[in-house]
Parts: C-alpha cells; sequence; structure tokens
C-alpha cells in the first residue's frame, strides 16, 4: 500500500509536509482531505486521525498526526539529509527549540492573520474594519520581529548556514499571512531576503505548487461552503475576533 | 561550570523540566527566575533566553529553551534509559504526536483556564464572564476526552507499559489544572489511575517537592508579586481578557 499523506494544502502544517516529502524525493500517496468542504469530518477519516486535523500520515497499519511529529518521523525514516533536522545534539536542539516556540507562536499569530483577512471574506461577504485587522495583527508584528532579532539575526537560515525544518516550518505558516494583499515584510528587509533563499533552496517550481493556493484569496470567498462546515468556521473566526 | 537550569517552579512547562532533571540524577545548578518578581525581563537573564521565558538551559556556551526542546536535550545528552523518549522509530513519532498535541491544545487550554479564574481575579479584581468560564470548561471535557479515548486508551502510561516524556509533560499541565477546581481525577478513574503510575514511577517526595508553590494559593497572590511582576502580569491580563 505505501505511504499516504492526508493533506489540503490550504493548510500552512499540510504544506511543510508535502514540500518536504517532495524535495527529498519520499515516495507518497498524496490523499485530499478538504478542509472547506469537511472532509475531516467523515468518519472515514475519523479512522486515520481520531483528532480529525490535517496532516496526516498513514504507513501500513501505522497511523500518526501533528506536523512536526511527521516530518521527524519522515526525516528519521528516509535518512534526509542531515542539515533538515542535524543529528550534531545542539544543532538538533535548537531545530527543535525553534520548532516548539514556532508551534505556540507564529503559528497562531499567522493563522489569525489568515483568519481575519482571507476567511473572514469568505464567512461574511466582506472584508473586516482595517483597524480590527490591525489590531489583530499586532502579535504577529511582535512574533515577527522575534523571528528576525532572536533566531535569525545574520544567518542566512533560522539555525544556521543551512536550510532546515525550523526554515520549512515557518515559511510555510508565514505564506498563510499574505492573504489580503498585505505584505507582512513589508519594512523586514532580512526577513524578505530569508523567504528568497528558502524559496530558492525549496525550488521556486515547488514552492509555487503548495502555496499558490492560499495566494488566491479571492477563490476562498467564491467557495460554496456546507452549512455544517460554515458553522465550525464561524465559531473558529470568532474565537479570533475575541468572541469567545 | 556545569549545566544551569533557570526555572520557576510555578511554572509547569519549569516543573517538568525540574522532575525530569531529578528523577533521572542529572547534576544541575538551579537558577531561580521569579516570575512574580518579572525576573525574567531582566537584562542578565536576556543574555541566557533573549525570548525572556522560563524554563531556559544553559550548558557552557550553549543554551536553548522551550521545555519539550530541553527534555530531548537531555535525554539524548544524559543517555538517559531508552523508554524516557525511544529510538525506536514509531515509539518515538508516536510520543512525538502526542507532545505536539500536548502543546497546540491542551497547554494553551490550561493556561487559559489558569489566568482566568485565578491571575485575572488577583490582577483586575474582577472575575471573567460566566460564558467565557463555561466555554472552557466544555473545552476541557472535549480536551480530557480525547486525551483518554486516542491516546491514553486504558494503558499504564501514555506510549504503553514504560514510562516517557509524555507522561511527566502532561502530568505537570494537569494537577496544574486542578488548583483552579477542574475535577480531573476525581471523575476520570482511568486518569487517576494513570497519575498514580507517573507519580509512583517518579516518587511522590520529586512531585511534592515540584508542586509545592503551584499548590499554595498564596503563591500567586498579589503578596508574592513586586511592581515590576504586576505590570507584567497585569498587562497579560488584560490582553487575555480583552
Amino acid at each position: 500500500m505505501g505511504l499516504e499523506l492526508y493533506l489540503d494544502l490550504l493548510s500552512p502544517p499540510c504544506r511543510t509536509v508535502y514540500i518536504f516529502a517532495k524535495k527529498n524525493g519520499i515516495p507518497f500517496e498524496f490523499k485530499e482531505v478538504e478542509l472547506m468542504k469537511g472532509d475531516h469530518i467523515s468518519e472515514e477519516f475519523g479512522k486515520v486521525n481520531p483528532v480529525r486535523k490535517v496532516p496526516a500520515l498513514k504507513d501500513g497499519d501505522f497511523t500518526l498526526a501533528e506536523s512536526v511529529a511527521i516530518l521527524l518521523h519522515l526525516a528519521r525514516k528516509y535518512k534526509v539529509p542531515d542539515h533538515w533536522y542535524p543529528a550534531d545534539l545542539e544543532k538538533r536542539a535548537k531545530v527543535d527549540e525553534f520548532m516548539s516556540w514556532h508551534i505556540t507562536t507564529l503559528r497562531q499569530h499567522t493563522g489569525k492573520a489568515f483568519w481575519l483577512k482571507t476567511m473572514a471574506v469568505a464567512l461574511l461577504g466582506k472584508p473586516l474594519p482595517p483597524e480590527k485587522i490591525e489590531a489583530g495583527l499586532q502579535e504577529l508584528h511582535a512574533t515577527l520581529k522575534q523571528l528576525e532579532e532572536v533566531f535569525l539575526q545574520d544567518k542566512p537560515f533560522v539555525t544556521g548556514d543551512k536550510i532546515s525544518l525550523a526554515d520549512l516550518l515557518s515559511i510555510c505558516d508565514i505564506m498563510q499571512s499574505f492573504g489580503g494583499g498585505h505584505d507582512v515584510f513589508e519594512g523586514c528587509p532580512k526577513l524578505a531576503a530569508w523567504r528568497q533563499r528558502v524559496e530558492s533552496e525549496i525550488g521556486v517550481e515547488l514552492f509555487i505548487e503548495a502555496n499558490g493556493g492560499i495566494q488566491d484569496a479571492k477563490s476562498f470567498s467564491e467557495q460554496k461552503i456546507p452549512p455544517e462546515v460554515a458553522k465550525r468556521l464561524m465559531a473558529r473566526l470568532q474565537h479570533h475576533l475575541g468572541q469567545h | 561550570m556545569g549545566l544551569e537550569l533557570y526555572l520557576d517552579l510555578l511554572s509547569p512547562a519549569c516543573r517538568v523540566v525540574y522532575i525530569f532533571a531529578k528523577a533521572n540524577r542529572i547534576p544541575f545548578e538551579y537558577k531561580a527566575v521569579a516570575l512574580m518578581k518579572g525576573e525574567q525581563l531582566s537584562e542578565d537573564f536576556g543574555k541566557v533566553n533573549p525570548l525572556k521565558k522560563v524554563p531556559a538551559l544553559k550548558d557552557g556556551d550553549f543554551t536553548m529553551s522551550e521545555s519539550i526542546a530541553i527534555l530531548q536535550y537531555l535525554a539524548e545528552k544524559y543517555k538517559l534509559s531508552d523508554h524516557w523518549y525511544p529510538a525506536n522509530l514509531e515509539k518515538r513519532a508516536k510520543i512525538n504526536e502526542f507532545l505536539l498535541w500536548h502543546v497546540n491544545v491542551v497547554r494553551p487550554l490550561m493556561v487559559k483556564d489558569f489566568w482566568l479564574k485565578i491571575m485575572a481575579p488577583t490582577l483586575l479584581g474582577r472575575t471573567a464572564p460566566a460564558e467565557r468560564l463555561e466555554a472552557v470548561a466544555q473545552e476541557f471535557s472535549t480536551v480530557l476526552d480525547q486525551f483518554e479515548k486516542t491516546f491514553l486508551q486504558g494503558k499504564t502510561y501514555i506510549s504503553g507499559e514504560e514510562i516517557s516524556v509524555a507522561d511527566v509533560v502532561s502530568l505537570c499541565d494537569l494537577i496544574q489544572a486542578t488548583c483552579t477546581g477542574q475535577n480531573i481525577f476525581e471523575e476520570r478513574p482511568k486518569m487517576a489511575a494513570w497519575r498514580r503510575n507517573v507519580e509512583s514511577h517518579i516518587g511522590m517526595e520529586l512531585i511534592n517537592e515540584a508542586q509545592k508553590v503551584v499548590l499554595n494559593a498564596g503563591s500567586y497572590s498579589k503578596d508574592s508579586m513586586d511592581s515590576k511582576g504586576v505590570e507584567w502580569l497585569t498587562a497579560r491580563a488584560q490582553l487575555l481578557l480583552s
């Protein structure tokens, strides 16, 4: 049967797993799970991941969820080049540290930007007032500053001279916040340069293949969302608007 | 100089590192960072961790933060018993999966619960609106159901018959929740059994030593704060309740 990856490229962690697998020539069957159609709520998908989130992995009888866990598993199993997740104790620890920090900060804040800018339009039919969006982006600006000043500094990549899982994970989440015509790298030339390097390492074609869909904010608002899914999405939007 | 661990035992993430290091007899120097006094914001501590958070580790010139990353580092460096963070591909993957789920889902909920019920009333002099508390209670119920059905599944420990980092991480956060009145263990016998297994393996003496401050409500009363502490804690409470 082989490795199956359950993904929706609209989701940043899915894009990270997709790019990583493709870049490293890891053979897999792409199992599409369309979040906007509620595929993740299906009973079938529940058997792959009872927590009902993507990405998810199935390898024979073995199933696994959580993007970082999946990335680490693939890196170890397929013995990818060392720079992705170094064997050296201290280098590896810095990648682990970054990924853990990322999950609780950058992922949350880029996600919020996406919901306030892109999903709000898709669900409400019109953009939120600019002040509301700007207020919601404060944390993102602060976190991007930390990314630049604490992690990246003057290095080419987040944890050193070579690209690692840290760069891949964060770039995919950051791409999510680009919707709504807002360039989050405006005024951050270091981060913009870092993005170019990461894109170049991954390969522009693969990068666009994975991230292209998210740039097309218009297609979101034109989607016909099933009512059950719309309800769940509205609840999430309200959460981001602080109405919870 | 040796290994230094920068900790405040009021923080569950710090308790995890403390318990893990002590249980495995890893020699370290305890460097207290009093969150209630805003010590994590000091310039000195900023040299250890520019993210200004605890726990943090310093080992010669090497510094790092993030509790789970620290556990992984310690397990590897001190060549601890395999069961803590198994080398086996699939066993390790499942533990990573749990740790990430916990960090993503459980810990933020615990933090929200603690701040809404304890820190906000202490600092802002008002309780959170009933609907918000009710929403948190609902989330708790869902999350604990997931813990029991998807992860624990009646096993002795989260990853099977042997204790791992997953159990230590999880227990420290869940006990924090009991401080806010969440009757997690009284209402869920399987979780109570799991808790007894973990505590029994680690030893109650160490568990009690680590939990002492957080179980004492006086530790987060205004008396234990100085002006710097009040400043950063109030800002955070306001952000959460806005």
